[in-house]
């Protein structure tokens, strides 16, 4: 273990680190993702309400503008309320959570599933290859969105009604997850076959160390690069396809919503006026996803310095 | 009556005759959206309203309503009690023909009732007063009812024609089964005599109606619209945006929060009429426990208390003025005010007291609340999902905890009407606009005939004794004093819990003369341009 | 090469054949059929009848092959919601997705290779770094998002486009088109960008990485030497030798866009395969939802199998390559 923090540590201080603190774009988009990581980890805490209790929810607070005393009660929200008399602030620190977790869990699930599946392949080859592989082809033959809708037609045709909501967020994590792991498994492979050749290994192979320490003691550090760069753009995407399928309502559901959810919603008043149900929740989840998008672009760039 | 018909039609064939000289002759397609397509075609296997919007252009009745709600001959020319009081005539109109050029005789008149009644019709609660059904000679029909009816007709205003040779060497004299996923030959094609026929039809995408050129209603009813696009749009905001750009025409169920837009656009306008159609909850009462709750072994709705408790949490006038933006009517009973056995005291409503609610929650047994699901409709009613979502907030407060279950129409109301709900939102509009069809469908306990749409539960014989004789009752003070009994008692049971009367808006563009029917049913036949 | 044809065409009926596992898997595990089709009040003798009539007491296995003979045959069953057969609803669907994917694409291409040519030869220019940063902003916009905003301001505010459906179409020998009338281009515009926009931005980044990766070698330089001019450099040699790998990308894309059609059917009210399949998910309707899978994934695999042959054709060095994976 040694070896892979010291690795990690010389990584870090040297290339990378040097990187990141000439990329002003760097700097911006992790300073953006980690404000918004804080607002949705600290929401129970600074969130100015609960929307999720109904006891402070008043109904007639419902679409109060942003910074303007509502016509009935007088109350007065910073970014407004939305239909059902929610602060739309809060409502979005909460959203903000789902759509982080359910976005973080799905990669991690993706990750794990796929570098696993991948060094096994990549190490042992033959038959164990051949089907990891051919499993691959099968799974990239269907968008994540599909396999999340159908995942979600399976599981609604088969839970009580009752167990659907709390469902609901498990099942985007299983199936944005499911969707995703074959570009681990194939990255991680390729690399893995390289390295296997390599002297390291074939010295380790002769000390009779077991191939399960071979493959996360010694390849897997050495692989973990452009995992990185996956797990950061696949963050990204994870976060949208959250969105969409909690807008084509089979995600979150209304009574928790992510970002997605609240945009479904704020979709009904973008004609009349109240646009900041809709802009608010959008602007954030614009704001989450570009600055993930922009952090994975350039560690790519950063870890590839040829494509510069 | 009759010479009410007379003149009536006089001034109908008057304005028609008007039209005809001051509109030219060309074509009018009407574009026309609304949120939910018809559920069926087969005419009897549904009783709701966009269904029956979709059969009204194709079928007729003996008798129907106008865009103001009165009861106009359609086909039947006239119709009156015969010496015996059980036994009402109809003459039919001659020489009708069906779209497929069959006459209209009333050996069809006798079999489409006949087939309104079978079980799997959706129509029979509306004829479970009649006896027997009978054809005199070729254009009279009798029917006769168990006691004397004097409000028969205004039952059979939904009551569609169909043809007996064309539906039965189809092999379609049951309706189709809805509730068992059943389908016939009618559920995808039409024969009617009505005022348009079917040119083409792709369920959820468009139907295409031409008027019927052989229209025995020519001279009688404006007919300008030639041509009918049909597309339900079930998203608000594409539905809205269609408006607004020009691609349709017209559209019912604008959402409340762009009325405002939509009636200030220049092209456009907004014409609104309170809606025969009341918004409530429905609770399961009677079973001794309920599937959809936490409560192990027992029922909390069987508590009076605590469906006393639950009204008293329901905010109306927020509903009213934050889901519905002014555009619904709170009330506290189940009907709209058209209904014969409405009363201002029925209506009233309690003022929402939190405290009061929870005091009586814990004289109950449920002080630390109960958790129950509630099902709901997401594409029926006027913001239907938003006021089940207010719900859950107002009634968190007395610690019901909602769950809230909303989906399309076509899966909430078989929930309904197989019994699989405890707890649920529906709408019930009146077209006989007297309170015993509520009676039939929403109080009297679930038997064959009657009690199809009660998911209460409830279940009371001297009531249900009540509700029959209402059929039979010809002294009508005797018979407003058995309605008002029925209402006090569903009053003090709480049996449902009313939310408002709907308030109808219908969207279209300007040159286009056309008054809101206060059951949201737009008859295009009615309809006229200015140009 | 047949060895390679035969080895590939296999694989890709062996992926076809899981696909129809896990359809029948669907089949067999949501939903009873004889519930669906019979209802509660039926008697104890209706039931064994009809779980005869639908040989579901046969052994799993010969259930299977019945069920793949069956979907060979394109009978996939009776709707539970609209009461059709299945194989009806999805052909007659089928034409506006596939012809909105064909659009969307076509403008993905189209935009995709002109933006990406003009952003690497102008690599440092302020349009193109806005350009790129605007195509960050486009992935990180859900599809949904864009569609809405594009409503709002093409069919409300400006009122050029139509906001919904397929308006007109023309009918060409069975085949319901937009392009045939100019009421149905109007129509298809919108939902056609939505949709492609995701495809485009991805061209797009590999056009200029491609075009970047092409004008360092050396025969552009000699070029350059030769005294050819810049345009001539640009389009008659760099772009060229772009083109196939973008040709690849765009057809392996082909699948996902037609999935992706979904979301933007479901904002525009497209009446395609995407939308039924939505409304299916909505009211589990487990035949259509089985036959879309099956639709999606007999797709995917043509598509890829023609990628794959094409390669063969025109790089020899795979034939040499027994492994035969990409």
């Amino acid at each position: 273990m040694a070896s892979f923090n010291q690795r990690l540590q010389t990584a870090l201080d040297s290339d990378l680190a040097f990187a990141f603190k000439r990329s002003p774009v760097a700097m911006t988009a992790t300073t953006i993702f980690a404000l918004l990581a804080i607002a949705a980890v600290l929401a129970p805490l600074i969130a100015p309400y609960n929307p999720f209790d109904p006891a402070t929810l008043n109904l007639m607070n419902g679409f109060t503008p942003p910074m303007e005393a509502n016509e009935f009660t007088g109350q007065t929200f910073t970014l407004g309320t939305d239909d059902q008399g929610r602060d739309v602030l809060s409502t979005i620190m909460y959203g903000l959570r789902i759509s982080l977790f359910v976005g973080v869990a799905a990669v991690l699930f993706a990750a794990v599933l796929g570098v696993t599946l991948g060094l096994l392949a990549g190490y042992f080859g033959g038959w164990v290859d051949t089907v990891v592989m051919r499993i691959a082809d099968v799974q990239i033959t269907f968008p994540s969105i599909l396999i999340a809708m159908l995942i979600f037609g399976v599981a609604k045709g088969l839970t009580p009604v009752e167990a659907r909501d709390e469902m609901a967020i498990w099942v985007l994590i299983l199936s944005i997850g499911l969707s995703e792991w074959v570009y681990y498994a194939r990255t991680v492979r390729g690399a893995t076959m390289v390295e296997k050749s390599k002297e390291y290994v074939a010295a380790a192979r002769l000390a009779n160390r077991s191939p399960l320490a071979i493959m996360f003691g010694h390849v897997l550090p050495n692989v973990m690069g452009p995992v990185l760069v996956l797990g950061t753009i696949g963050l990204a995407l994870a976060i949208i396809a959250e969105a969409t399928l909690s807008y084509l309502g089979v995600g979150a559901p209304p009574t928790q919503p992510s970002l997605g959810t609240l945009i479904r919603v704020g979709q009904d008043y973008l004609f009349n006026g109240e646009w900041w149900i809709l802009f608010f929740p959008a602007v954030t989840l614009l704001a989450l996803a570009l600055s993930v998008n922009l952090l994975g672009d350039w560690l790519r760039d950063a870890l590839n310095p040829r494509l510069r | 009556m009759t010479s009410t018909l007379t003149s009536r039609l006089a001034i109908a064939a008057l304005t028609a005759s008007f039209a005809v000289v001051t509109t030219s002759v060309e074509a009018e397609t009407l574009r026309w959206a609304r949120a939910g397509d018809s559920l069926t075609l087969d005419p009897h296997a549904q009783n709701e309203g966009p269904t029956h919007t979709l059969a009204h252009q194709i079928y007729e009745g003996l008798l129907q309503r106008d865009m103001a709600g009165e009861i106009i001959p359609a086909l039947a020319t006239d119709w009156a009690v015969t010496d015996d009081p059980k036994v009402w005539r109809f003459n039919l109109r001659q020489g009708v023909k069906f779209h497929g050029g069959e006459e209209f005789t009333a050996d069809d008149a006798v079999f489409s009732l006949k087939r309104a009644m079978k079980p799997t019709s959706a129509m029979k609660e509306l004829l479970a007063s009649v006896a027997d059904v009978r054809k005199v000679d070729d254009y009279t029909v009798d029917i006769e009812t168990v006691g004397p009816n004097p409000l028969l007709p205004n039952n059979l205003t939904n009551m569609f024609m169909v043809d007996e040779g064309w539906t039965t060497a189809n092999d379609a004299v049951e309706p189709q089964d809805v509730a068992n996923g059943g389908e016939n030959y009618l559920v995808r094609n039409t024969n009617g005599t009505g005022a348009f026929m079917m040119v083409s039809r792709a369920p959820d995408e468009k139907t295409v109606l031409k008027a019927n050129p052989d229209y025995w209603g020519k001279g009688e009813f404006p007919l300008e619209v030639t041509e009918i696009i049909y597309t339900p749009i079930q998203n608000s905001a594409t539905r809205v945006a269609a408006l607004l750009s020009g691609e349709v025409d017209f559209i019912q169920d604008v959402p409340v929060q762009d009325l405002e837009r939509a009636d200030a656009q220049e092209g456009l306008k907004v014409v609104k009429a309170p809606q025969n159609r009341t918004i409530f909850f429905g609770m399961n009462m009677g079973d001794s426990d309920i599937t959809a709750d936490n409560v192990e072994g027992k029922n909390p709705l069987a508590d009076v208390r605590v469906r006393k408790a639950m009204n008293m949490a329901i905010n109306r006038e927020a509903i009213q003025k934050v889901v519905m933006r002014g555009q619904s009517d709170p009330t506290g009973v189940i009907i709209p005010p058209f209904v014969n056995g409405w009363t201002a005291e029925l209506a009233a409503y309690p003022t929402p007291d939190i405290a009061a609610a929870k005091a009586m929650m814990a004289d109950a047994g449920y002080a630390d609340g109960f958790a129950i699901r509630l099902d709901c409709p997401n594409d029926r009613y006027i913001n239907d999902e938003a006021i089940c979502q207010a719900a859950v907030g107002m009634l968190g407060q007395i610690g019901v905890t909602v769950n809230l279950n909303a989906q399309p129409k076509a899966q909430h109301f078989p929930l309904i009407k197989n019994k699989e709900t405890d707890f649920y939102m529906l709408g019930w509009g009146v077209p006989p606009f007297d309170s015993e069809y509520v009676f039939n469908f929403l109080v009297h306990s679930t038997t064959d005939k009657y009690g199809s749409w009660n998911g209460t539960r409830y279940s009371n014989a001297e009531i249900d004794a009540l509700v029959v004789s209402l059929a039979t009752e010809t002294d009508t003070e005797k018979r407003n004093l058995a309605i008002n009994k029925i209402w006090e008692t569903v009053q003090s049971e709480q049996l449902y819990l009313p939310i408002h009367n709907q308030i109808l808006n219908w969207g279209m563009k300007d040159n286009i003369n056309f008054d809101v029917q206060p059951e949201d049913q737009p008859h295009f036949k009615f309809m006229t341009f200015s140009n | 090469m047949l060895a390679f044809v035969i080895r590939r065409v296999l694989q890709a009926l062996g992926v076809l054949l899981v696909v129809g596992f896990i359809s029948f898997c669907m089949f067999q595990f949501m939903g009873d059929p004889v519930e669906g089709l019979l209802g509660q009040e039926a008697t104890e003798e209706q039931r064994r009848e009809l779980i005869e009539r639908l040989g579901l007491e046969d052994p799993i296995p010969v259930q299977f092959v019945r069920f793949v003979g069956n979907a060979v045959q394109g009978d996939f069953g009776l709707s539970y919601r609209l009461a059709r057969p299945v194989s009806e609803l999805i052909l007659e669907r089928l034409p506006a997705t596939l012809e909105l994917a064909f659009v969307s694409a076509i403008i993905a291409m189209a935009l995709g290779i002109v933006l990406g040519v003009f952003t690497a030869i102008n690599r440092s220019g302020f349009a193109a770094n806005f350009i790129m940063t605007a195509s960050l902003i486009g992935v990180s916009l859900p599809t949904f998002l864009i569609g809405i905003l594009l409503i709002y301001v093409f069919s409300v505010q400006l009122g050029w486009l139509p906001s919904f459906g397929r308006g007109e179409t023309v009918e060409f020998f069975g085949w319901r088109s937009n392009l045939g009338s100019w009421d149905g281009l109007r129509s298809i515009l919108l939902p056609a960008i939505t949709l492609g926009l995701y495809q485009m931005t991805l061209i797009m980044r590999l056009v200029r990485a491609e075009m970047l990766e092409v004008l360092r070698q050396d025969y552009i330089r000699f070029a350059r030497a030769r005294g050819l001019s810049e345009r001539a450099v640009n389009f008659g040699h760099a772009l060229k030798n772009t083109l196939v790998p973008v040709v690849t990308v765009t057809g392996l894309q082909l699948g996902s866009i037609i999935a992706f059609a979904i979301v933007t059917e479901s904002v525009f009210q497209w009446p395609g395969v995407g939308f039924l399949f939505i409304r299916s998910v909505e009211f589990v309707d487990v035949p259509v939802m089985a036959a879309y899978l099956l639709l999606i994934g007999a797709l995917f695999v043509v598509i890829n199998l023609i990628v794959d042959l094409l390669y063969f054709v025109i790089d020899p060095r795979l034939r040499s390559d027994r492994a035969g994976s990409h």
